[in-house]
């Protein structure tokens, strides 16, 4: 599936059984986009480190059209996150959003598909709006490809001014039981003035064949509205993901994320926010803990587009085994932007000599009053830090176990959901127990 | 319970320690003095295990094994204990959760049954009672931001929490005010009976004053040129190394 010809059957086939039409056009740009674009290869500067063509040449008993769901109620048990009986799930399945299988638990919260959306007279103005605004930061042809078979999304409203009691869990689940599966799922959130969100996301390939997700999520942040974001993955390593989330802050508000990374084959992770609103505030953590050959890249990108904004990163990876990591972080500042804060950092270990991280910041700043720091480091666990627990009778390995969990305790303290706090500290506890020596 | 012979170690291919010759027995504290660079330190983290210095000849017998074949941590198992210099700072690992790792890696390795939490506990608070020292530095990251005096505390404490049969104080008193050294000293004496032993390694004899030794030798160019009772430290204090420096200088060359 590496020629347009091959996307092109597939999307004139999809766009002559459109009926409901809210979003023929939007698709139709996208295409449109894609089919400039194209597949990129690592002569792209954004896909230097991360080789996506591999992905795209394999067959895909594609989920380019969508088909009746095969995952049952039953299969989604095994996946919940904990917390679950206390959240308003929503469920992608092969990337389509599946209302029969999610559960609304809050009154306060709005979720259709997009089409729906789209259509209606309450939402289109901010479907229309909003839907697609990513593509001004992702100029490559994954993002557009994204967009240009947009069916059945998924669209979020918080109403104004109620803080949403349950959090959100999104499951994405793709069921790869009978071969190959590439799905797309889109998602566009409106969190409205004086309103609070909590989002959980995680992704789940049920079967033993590959699957490849290619990602989408815009989130629209309006005044005084808080927004905390949790993404977690945690696959299988036959599970390839390129995982756009697209912040836009358009009243002055507050963002808050963290992206934790524990396993998947080809990751790629791309966070945007879009500082458009003065006196604005948005915190990023990540953790990723890799293992095996996976790849992880997180791609930022905090745009400070108005003056007076706050923004803080802090990036942290552990590298084992053959495991390759990419971190880049930009930050613009643009002309209007005064007296911006910005700070970036990102930190490594490698605990295998075969393991890499390839970690880049990246300032644009056109502003001349603003504060805005960055740094990274690769490195090793600190070996005085290792003689001073070993000393005190601690073996090598559980010495090991101590600094590393050490090391990512900045990024789950930034975790502030409980079981979502507990489920993750679980989950790296185990991974630092089956630890080979 | 220690016996050092003709100690030889160097780091990154220089010579540090020339041939050290040390007994200590149960229920015995000696004090290591010496100039700066003298091989005190050295001496110290030998002991202890750390990696980065060779040991080119001698051995090192604690308790009837040889030391030196030991990790690092198999040595803390068998009852050796290193007050460091410099304590590690580690943000993110509770002081807490570190000491009961220790314990019970500790307890494993010398074939005791794991202290479950209620009696980590009062093992804990037994020893912070008598160390002196408050649960609140104990909830806080290791060493993270403590002060000079909080951090040989914590030393301390480790000390009373994992009852080492031989404790090696490597410059406790560096750093520390008056106070705290008489604090730091305080708990080491309550710690020391006629089972355990004690080596005081300092450059200052300010130390000694309350912690007293019965053997004070004095290292120089990695070798112990002098050794006498605690009245020693005293002449040391008085007259300064140089008389130490210049009477070896004359045997060398003699």
């Amino acid at each position: 599936m590496n020629t347009i010809e091959y996307y092109k059957e597939r999307f004139d086939q999809l766009q002559a059984g459109d009926k409901a039409k809210g979003l023929t056009a939007f698709r139709q740009n996208a295409f449109n986009d894609f089919s400039k674009m194209g597949i990129p290869t690592n002569r792209h500067e954004e896909w230097k480190y991360t080789r996506v063509g591999s992905l795209f040449n394999k067959e895909y008993t594609s989920a380019f059209l969508q088909s009746s769901s095969i995952v049952a109620e039953t299969a989604l048990a095994d996946i919940r996150l904990p917390g679950y009986s206390q959240a308003n799930e929503l469920v992608f399945v092969n990337g389509y959003f599946n209302a029969s299988l999610s559960a609304i638990r809050s009154t306060d919260l709005i979720a259709i598909t997009l089409d729906e959306a789209a259509s209606s007279t309450e939402f289109k103005e901010i479907v229309a709006q909003n839907l697609g605004h990513s593509k001004n930061y992702l100029k490559d042809g994954i993002n557009a490809l994204n967009g240009a078979f947009v069916q059945s999304g998924l669209f979020v409203h918080v109403k104004k001014g109620y803080a949403v009691e349950h959090p959100v869990y999104i499951y994405n689940v793709v069921d790869a039981g009978a071969g190959n599966i590439f799905c797309q799922p889109r998602s566009l959130m409106h969190v409205a003035e004086n309103s609070q969100l909590q989002i959980v996301e995680t992704y789940v390939t049920i079967g033993e064949s590959d699957s490849f997700t290619n990602q989408v999520m815009e989130v629209v942040v309006e005044k005084d509205a808080v927004v905390e974001y949790y993404k977690i993955q945690n696959d299988v390593s036959q599970s390839n993901l390129l995982s756009t989330t697209h912040f836009r802050q358009i009243g002055k508000s507050y963002i808050h994320t963290v992206t934790v990374s524990l396993n998947g084959g080809i990751v790629r992770n791309n966070l945007n926010i879009v500082m458009g609103a003065e006196r604005s505030e948005a915190h990023l953590y990540g953790l990723y803990f890799q293992s095996g050959s996976s790849h992880i890249d997180n791609h930022t990108v905090v745009d400070n587009v108005m003056p007076n904004c706050f923004s803080n990163e802090l990036y942290k990876g552990i590298m084992n085994d053959e495991a390759t990591g990419v971190f880049n972080g930009k930050i613009f500042v643009r002309q209007d932007a005064q007296k911006t804060n910005a700070y970036q950092s990102n930190k490594n270990i490698l605990l295998s000599d075969n393991a890499s991280v390839n970690t880049k910041p990246q300032l644009e700043i056109f502003a001349d009053d603003v504060k805005c720091s960055h740094g990274c480091t690769v490195g090793q666990l600190d070996e005085e830090a290792m003689f001073y627990l070993q000393s005190r009778g601690i073996s090598e390995n559980t010495a090991k176990s101590l600094l590393v969990r050490a090391f990512a305790e900045d990024i789950l303290e930034h975790i502030k959901l409980a079981p979502i706090h507990d489920y993750i500290e679980k989950l790296i506890s185990k991974r630092l127990k089956n630890r080979k020596a | 319970m220690l016996k050092i012979q003709n100690l030889h170690a160097s780091v990154e291919g220089k010579k540090i320690l020339n041939g050290i010759n040390l007994e200590i027995k149960a229920g015995e504290i000696h004090a290591i003095m010496g100039p700066n660079g003298s091989g005190k330190s050295t001496l110290a983290s030998v002991l202890a295990g750390r990696k980065e210095y060779e040991v080119t000849e001698g051995s090192v017998d604690f308790l009837g094994k040889n030391l030196l074949d030991l990790d690092p941590e198999e040595r803390a198992g068998e009852g050796l204990f290193l007050a460091f210099q410099y304590p590690v700072e580690i943000p993110g690992l509770s002081t807490t959760n570190f000491i009961k790792t220790a314990v019970n890696e500790v307890r494993k390795y010398r074939g005791q049954e794991v202290l479950d939490a209620v009696s980590f506990l009062k093992l804990m608070k037994e020893k912070m009672a008598l160390m002196n020292i408050d649960q609140s530095l104990l909830s806080r990251p290791l060493n993270e931001g403590f002060s000079g005096g909080e951090k040989k505390r914590n030393e301390i404490f480790q000390m009373a929490m994992l009852q080492p049969r031989l404790a090696i104080l490597d410059e406790t008193d560096s750093g520390l005010d008056i106070d705290a050294i008489r604090i730091v000293a305080n708990g080491v004496n309550k710690l020391h009976t006629k089972e355990n032993g004690v080596l005081v390694v300092t450059h200052y004899q300010r130390l000694l004053d309350y912690i007293i030794p019965d053997f004070v030798h004095v290292l120089y160019n990695g070798r112990i040129v002098k050794s006498g009772t605690k009245e020693l430290a005293l002449e040391l204090e008085e007259k300064g190394y140089d008389f130490i420096k210049n009477e070896a200088d004359i045997v060398e060359q003699v």
